[in-house]
């Protein structure tokens, strides 16, 4: 296959689709889950870098409303660390579509490659950032992300991305219906900030159930309210 | 055009077994089915059923899966049958071949002559064998099934009685529908309206459906001389001898095929794939499509005519040695403005592009590097994933709608450690937590850590659960015991201890799981 490509460098490429970002338009952004409204309220626009860190869990709950609305989405190099593999269930439960959400385990020498060719093609590329990049590579694909109309979601452990537009941060999170011995994790209350450049920088910090009851992303709202819903009595304020 | 009738079934039924041999027989492949036998017909089970409406209407049906391989592989000989007595054979699928009977016919001393001929030749390969002769392709697959030669020129009044179905062969076509609605029941009818106007209301797909119809389907609208130079070459190195894997390898070549040619708004309606071996043995057939031919329908024929020549029914392979060059070349191309549609098939462009994006990234990461995420059934989460090479259809090892006892209830963990890591977890003298004969922790754990040194402290924790599995193999049965675990960081784990059978009380082995990351 490569000594084919070697002998004949140069193919006729098909002409270039016309984008809409060529012609001054731009696609609408991709959906988040309602709970991400917050954090994002325009959603993931399309030909930005959004780098995400501190929770995997956040990273697929960002890409699920796009992913059942029908996006291709790609994670590369994730889940982080050697002997692991993304739990297919988490990734349902959260909404992702399996049929749609290739993953890359180990794309190793070739990472900016990899990435590259899948920002020609994807919705969403979310990428662990590599231990060291160039900061040509850097703009290469924030450049590449901008130009093909996808999104840039780099996962980071520790390192920085100066290129994003947006930076997600997760705290440590708390569990709850799990106690000494008893019970078991029910859900966990995150703290996820976002800050950003220009505009948008404004930094705010917002409560999620992340996950939910039922595997999802919920906002996390007042624990009383649904009782006082149910009983159909408005409780005074005294 | 020779046809094999329900070929599918044919060979389906000759790998079963023998039981099957006189009952009524369907194959199944996708959930439908896609061919039976003739007394399964009789009893009024069609094409593109669903297996139980099938069996409903069926009860003793025997449903076999497909096996394409195998088809390819039966039909080799036939195909070589036909070769020995005319050239310039093109096949449309496993079953069905065409070829060009004016020459032949000829030389063999009239039509009806060589429909025997070749009916002869066949039937010494495969049990039944129909061979129909017309004008266009349409009218003589329609022979084929009813074994007749028409005169030539007579092809539309040969059609002209057919129902206006024989268009639609897997029962789903729009067009069938609304003419239907429009009280055109057979094909002469739906010939006599105007082509214009049917042009106009129905498309290019109803236009070429009104030139079968009419059997004026002898030629594609425009056939172009094919441009030399959009032929493409594989080398193979070293030399292969598995068909998935020539496969694989020329998937990258087959979408440069394609799209060369639509860069040219070319499509490929009749391809020649032309093979050689490491041991210097060619062989080259010609595939013809109903329609234009895909990227994937261009790879599937690669399948066929590969397992045919490598594996061939009657033991007289073709090529005996691996494969070392594959070449695909352009026999008659037709303009894509007619065609389009079936360029693309229904999955959307952005679908199109982000598979060959991922073609890509396997040409540089090899075919494990994209690999598939998939939810099947297991009592462990880690059981519960199942990652396959992406582009490999396979059914789910084990079925998620079945009962899993034992299985946790969710959230579920979003990274899975694989293998699992080797952990501690100790009680708060330093010690191997431990569970007990009746499946409950002698003393709490207060810390966990991958090390003994770096272990952190234990805020909360839940569990254990026991999970006997395989117990009813004495080899491969584990009593496994499964805690979630949350440390001081705020972070919960999944761990299970890993407990010999019998000895209730000795030391388990506690490995990391998943992490709730």
């Amino acid at each position: 296959m490569l000594d084919q490509a070697l002998r004949n460098p140069i193919r006729e490429r098909p002409p270039a689709p016309i984008t809409a970002a060529a012609l001054g338009a731009r696609s609408p952004a991709l959906p988040v889950h309602p709970a991400l409204h917050d954090l994002l309220p325009d959603g993931l626009r399309r030909g930005s870098t959004v780098s995400v860190s501190g929770s995997l869990s956040l990273l697929l709950a960002l890409l699920a409303d796009a992913s059942a609305e029908g996006a291709w989405c790609v994670l590369v190099d994730l889940p982080v660390g050697s002997a692991t593999r993304l739990g297919a269930e988490a990734a349902r439960d959260y909404g992702i579509d399996l049929a749609r959400l290739p993953v890359v385990p180990a794309a190793g020498e070739s990472w900016t490659n990899v990435v590259g060719a899948l920002l020609d093609a994807f919705d969403i590329v979310a990428a662990r950032a590599p231990a060291r990049l160039a900061d040509g590579d850097l703009r290469r694909l924030a450049a590449r992300a901008r130009s093909r109309d996808s999104v840039l979601l780099p996962f980071l452990t520790g390192q920085r991305w100066p290129m994003a537009d947006l930076r997600l941060t997760a705290e440590p999170g708390e569990w709850s219906g799990i106690g000494d011995g008893h019970g078991r994790l029910a859900r966990r209350r995150m703290r996820v900030s976002v800050e950003g450049r220009g505009q948008a920088g404004r930094s705010r910090r917002v409560a999620l159930w992340l996950p939910g009851g039922q595997g999802g992303v919920e906002p996390y709202g007042d624990e009383l309210a649904p009782v006082v819903e149910l009983s159909g009595v408005r409780r005074s304020a005294s | 055009m020779v046809w094999c009738p329900d070929w599918p079934v044919v060979t389906a039924r000759d790998t079963a077994d023998a039981a099957s041999s006189h009952a009524p027989v369907a194959v199944l492949a996708g959930g439908r089915i896609v061919a039976c036998s003739q007394s399964a017909r009789g009893i009024g089970v069609r094409r593109g059923m669903r297996k139980r409406e099938a069996q409903s209407r069926c009860p003793d049906l025997v449903v076999l899966p497909r096996d394409e391989a195998v088809e390819a592989r039966r039909f080799e000989p036939a195909i070589r049958a036909v070769e020995a007595i005319v050239a310039g054979v093109e096949v449309i699928r496993p079953g069905l071949l065409c070829l060009a009977a004016g020459g032949p016919a000829r030389h063999l001393g009239g039509e009806p002559a060589l429909a025997t001929r070749l009916q002869e030749a066949v039937s010494w390969t495969a049990e039944e064998v129909a061979v129909g002769i017309a004008d266009g392709a349409f009218a003589a697959e329609q022979a084929a099934r009813r074994a007749v030669v028409v005169p030539a020129g007579g092809s539309a009044a040969f059609l002209a009685d057919l129902p206006i179905g024989t268009l639609d062969a897997f029962g789903d076509s729009a067009l069938v529908d609304v003419l239907r609605r429009l009280g055109i029941w057979t094909l002469g009818g739906f010939a006599a309206l105007p082509a214009r106007d049917v042009a106009a209301r129905f498309g290019p797909g109803g236009a070429w459906a009104h030139r079968q119809a009419g059997g004026r389907d002898d030629r594609p609208v425009v056939v172009r001389e094919p441009p030399v130079d959009c032929s493409v070459t594989v080398e193979l190195e070293p030399a292969v001898d598995r068909v998935d894997v020539v496969a694989f390898s020329a998937r990258n070549a087959v979408e440069t095929f394609v799209n060369n040619l639509s860069a040219r708004a070319l499509a490929c309606s009749c391809v020649e794939l032309e093979v050689m071996s490491e041991a210097g043995e060619c062989a080259a057939r010609r595939w013809r499509g109903t329609g234009v031919l895909s990227a994937s329908d261009v790879i599937d024929r690669i399948r066929w005519q590969i397992e045919g020549w490598l594996h061939a029914a009657d033991g007289t392979a073709r090529l005996t040695a691996g494969i070392a060059r594959l070449r695909i070349i352009p026999i008659e191309t037709v303009p894509t403005g007619t065609h389009q549609q079936a360029l693309w098939g229904g999955d959307g462009e952005a679908g199109e592009r982000a598979r060959r994006a991922i073609a890509r990234v396997q040409t540089m990461l090899g075919f494990d590097g994209v690999v598939a995420p998939a939810v099947v059934g297991g009592r462990g989460p880690a059981q519960r994933t199942q990652l396959l090479p992406w582009g490999e259809e396979r059914e789910p090892a084990r079925r998620v709608a079945e009962p899993w006892p034992g299985h946790l209830p969710s959230p579920a963990p979003s990274v899975l450690v694989d293998p699992p890591a080797p952990i501690e977890l100790l009680d708060a003298g330093g010690r191997v937590v431990v569970v007990g004969d009746r499946g409950a922790l002698l003393r709490p754990p207060t810390r966990l850590g991958l090390r003994r040194e770096s272990a952190v402290e234990v805020t909360s924790w839940a569990g254990p659960w026991p999970a006997d599995e395989r117990w009813w193999d004495p080899g491969s049965a584990t009593r496994v015991a499964r805690m979630q675990v949350v440390d001081v960081r705020g972070r919960a784990y999944l761990v299970a201890g890993e407990m010999t059978t019998g000895a209730g009380t000795a030391e388990p082995r506690w490995v990391l799981e998943g992490i709730y990351d």
